[in-house]
């Protein structure tokens, strides 16, 4: 089984029509946020494509990428799993396990040398030879570094994946790093979020599929197309940031009315993602529309970089103490060089010698 | 596994009185939709504008399904799921709205357009169903 | 460093060696000036020094009739550009938001417009006392690097402010990195440049009315 079949002819078989398969398309061209219209060549593009095989390993992660994955509304998994990719390997969904499952990552990559997809969610750690996580023995970074040698492509499933995320949260008791830490010669696209949007992660798949290449990428390496805005751009409640009206507690008259969050330390603004259009939970809502504020969980560090609850505009470390321990200091120089300048001042009079402002400790 | 409680639409909510609501978002989407009107009329140049990607504010969704309204045409089409496509209104107006088998919305647009493509019939699907009304023929002449 | 990192560290670290450098430095110059000593003045004293001295802080905030006439336009772009950048500074909601955080108490914001319009005043301001201080021979004579330095240190936080409120020209990352950056470098060159006027001008006001206010004078 060295070749996949095409999506067309599997299609044909299992007897769905031209205008379910535009629907289809419809479907995915607003997840990838392409202008509407290209539903007619996504089509065209699709039937001929071959399923790629995907390979997926989970590192330290928390399966809360899966998870997401498993609750993508559109397409769904099954279609995902069945129409559009051959997903080989993915150690949490697969039924086959110890060295069958093993088997059949091996067997993959064999067949599929260079072709193949790897998604990676988790990050890898490398403290102690990388023991902290390892699967059927191995370690993460081992296994890694043998499945990018094939890959046509890798995608960094979530913000572990992407950027490191929880476990390289400080101390970093582990050393996890992310994927784009250790390979440096695919092409790595990264969907962070923590966990990242269910669509974008079939988006970008969708895309793979539809233009053989990935699709634009930020320069934090992720895709343009979910990550090219903040949530505060795309926020439905922009226009009480620009009108200055802010809801100050959980439960002030500004929260009841849906007042911007900004002050309740809603990092939006600084956040790229698609949440505030593409929703969660199959479009029922995102964080903002039920009251809290963003975590910026998309962006690099996000669980270092201060409360979640302090305002942007606010600092992330103790300013007064720093300022109060600055004024004790200036003022004790103050006195001592002022001390310093009066007994010059005294020796030189009582030498008759004459004394500039140069001479004193200015 | 479609539980009777798992659809988001068999929850009862109440939609908040619209008109105290809109915080202003639906002014410029209908601008944009009557510019888009204007050159159908014109020149037959046919848009879109996808729904999904636009910022709604609780209650702005449905006060543009109230604004646009319901004109003559009213189609469904069975394939994947259901589809709901409604001509508004305003003549050559259209919304199109696809779901999956669950009931989840997967594609929402609003067409501006003299029919939408979905509702065509296809060229392949043409094809294949000449087949087999051939085959039908074939098999009523011979029977 | 990627641009959260660069953020998160203009935010935390950054921020307090600013304050720090800003804070030791006002706080050693102006208590090194008060400590400085004056001679003791062996006259009569005609009046007292602390109620005229303070009568005179007070007064000096107002234009004198005499100076506006010798330099209206100075006197109103200065003016301008002073009110809109305390505006600016003490009433933005934001601005408000982190004295909270550091000082533990708040006060209410100005509406965004009212902002809005101080902020553009003051930015105007600032602009045309440039083009003033090129164009009068007087002042561009008078005019060193100094100046001009402290001219574009105090530019910046406004334009980069501005900027961020309305969302022009980057990303709201960016624009806020921008505006922390051009602020912490204001606040450590403010203590060494002639921007030490924000302290020491009430200073050298107190200082002028309470030498006339021993001599009995109204300074």
């Amino acid at each position: 089984m060295n070749e996949h079949e095409t999506l067309g002819a599997r299609l044909a078989q299992q007897g769905i029509s031209r205008r379910a398969f535009l629907k289809f398309c419809a479907a995915m061209t607003t997840m990838m946020a392409l202008p509407p219209g290209a539903a007619t060549a996504i089509a065209e593009t699709l039937l001929k494509a071959k399923r790629p095989s995907v390979i997926w390993l989970s590192f330290q992660e928390c399966t809360g990428c899966t998870e997401s994955l498993t609750r993508s509304h559109s397409p769904t998994l099954e279609s995902l799993i069945f129409d559009m990719i051959s997903l080989d390997y993915h150690h949490t969904l697969q039924a086959a396990s110890g060295f069958g499952a093993e088997k059949s990552r091996e067997d993959a990559m064999k067949d599929f040398f260079g072709n193949y997809l790897l998604l990676v969610d988790g990050s890898i750690p490398l403290n102690e030879g990388g023991v902290y996580s390892t699967i059927a023995g191995r370690t993460n970074l081992d296994l890694l570094q043998e499945a990018a040698k094939g890959a046509a492509a890798i995608v960094a499933v979530g913000s572990c994946a992407s950027f490191g995320g929880l476990p390289m949260a400080n101390p970093n008791p582990t050393g996890a790093v992310a994927v784009s830490d250790i390979v440096k010669d695919k092409p790595i696209i990264n969907i962070s979020g923590c966990p990242p949007i269910p669509a974008v992660i079939t988006g970008v798949l969708a895309h793979y599929l539809t233009f053989g290449e990935l699709p634009a990428l930020d320069e934090l390496g992720r895709p343009q197309a979910f990550y090219g805005e903040t949530i505060h751009d795309r926020c439905y409640r922009r226009p009480f940031y620009d009108q200055g009206k802010f809801a100050k507690t959980f439960d002030d008259e500004g929260a009841r009315n849906g007042w911007c969050l900004y002050e309740l330390g809603c990092k939006g603004p600084t956040t790229h993602n698609a949440c505030a259009t593409t929703k969660w939970n199959g479009g029922a809502g995102f964080p903002i529309e039920a009251g809290h504020g963003c975590l910026g969980c998309s962006e690099p560090n996000f669980w270092d970089a201060g409360s979640f609850y302090t305002p942007l505009a606010a600092p992330t470390a103790n300013i007064a103490a720093v300022a109060g321990a600055a004024a004790l200091i200036g003022a004790g120089a103050a006195v001592a060089l002022s001390a310093a300048d009066r007994a010059k001042k005294k020796k030189k009079q009582q030498a008759h010698e004459k004394l500039s402002v140069k001479d004193l400790g200015n | 596994m479609n539980l009777p409680n798992n659809n988001l639409n068999s929850i009862p909510i109440r939609i908040e009185d619209v008109a105290e609501y809109s915080i202003g978002n639906l002014r410029a989407l209908l601008a944009e939709i009557a510019a888009h009107l204007e050159k159908l009329a014109r020149d037959g140049a046919t848009a879109s504008i996808d729904l999904h990607s636009l910022p709604f504010a609780s209650g702005e969704y449905e006060q543009l399904r109230l604004l646009l309204g319901q004109g003559e045409v009213a189609a469904s089409i069975e394939a994947i799921g259901p589809s709901e496509i409604n001509e508004t209104r305003y003549p050559g107006v259209w919304w199109v709205t696809h779901y999956n088998v669950e009931g989840d919305i997967v594609a929402d647009s609003i067409e501006i357009t003299l029919i939408p493509e979905i509702l065509k019939s296809q060229p392949e699907d043409i094809s294949t169903g000449l087949e087999l009304l051939r085959a039908q023929l074939n098999g009523e002449v011979q029977s | 460093m990627n641009p959260q990192e660069l953020l998160h560290w203009l935010r935390g670290t950054g921020l307090q060696l600013a304050a720090a450098v800003f804070v030791l430095g006002m706080t050693y110059r102006m208590l090194h000036l008060a400590l400085l000593g004056r001679k003791k003045n062996l006259a009569a004293a005609r009046g007292a020094e602390w109620g005229p001295g303070l009568r005179t802080v007070w007064r000096r905030s107002f234009v004198m009739p005499e100076l506006s006439a010798r330099g209206k336009f100075t006197v109103i772009a200065g003016y301008t550009f002073h009110l809109g950048f305390f505006v600016t500074l003490f009433f933005l909601s934001q601005h408000i938001d982190m004295l909270r955080a550091v000082f533990g108490f708040g006060w209410t914001a100005l509406p965004r417009s009212a902002i809005d319009i101080a902020a553009i005043l003051s930015l105007a301001a600032l602009i045309a006392l440039l083009v003033h201080r090129y164009i009068d021979p007087v002042k561009r004579m008078l005019s060193g690097f100094e100046d001009y330095l402290s001219w574009l240190l105090t530019f910046l936080p406004l334009l980069t402010g501005f900027m961020l409120l309305r969302g022009i020209g980057f990303d709201y990352t960016m624009l806020l990195i921008l505006h922390l950056l051009s602020v912490e470098l204001l606040m450590v060159a403010a203590p060494f440049t002639k921007l030490a006027h924000m302290f020491s001008t009430f200073s050298a006001r107190w200082y002028n009315g309470a030498v006339a206010g021993f001599k009995g004078v109204k300074a």
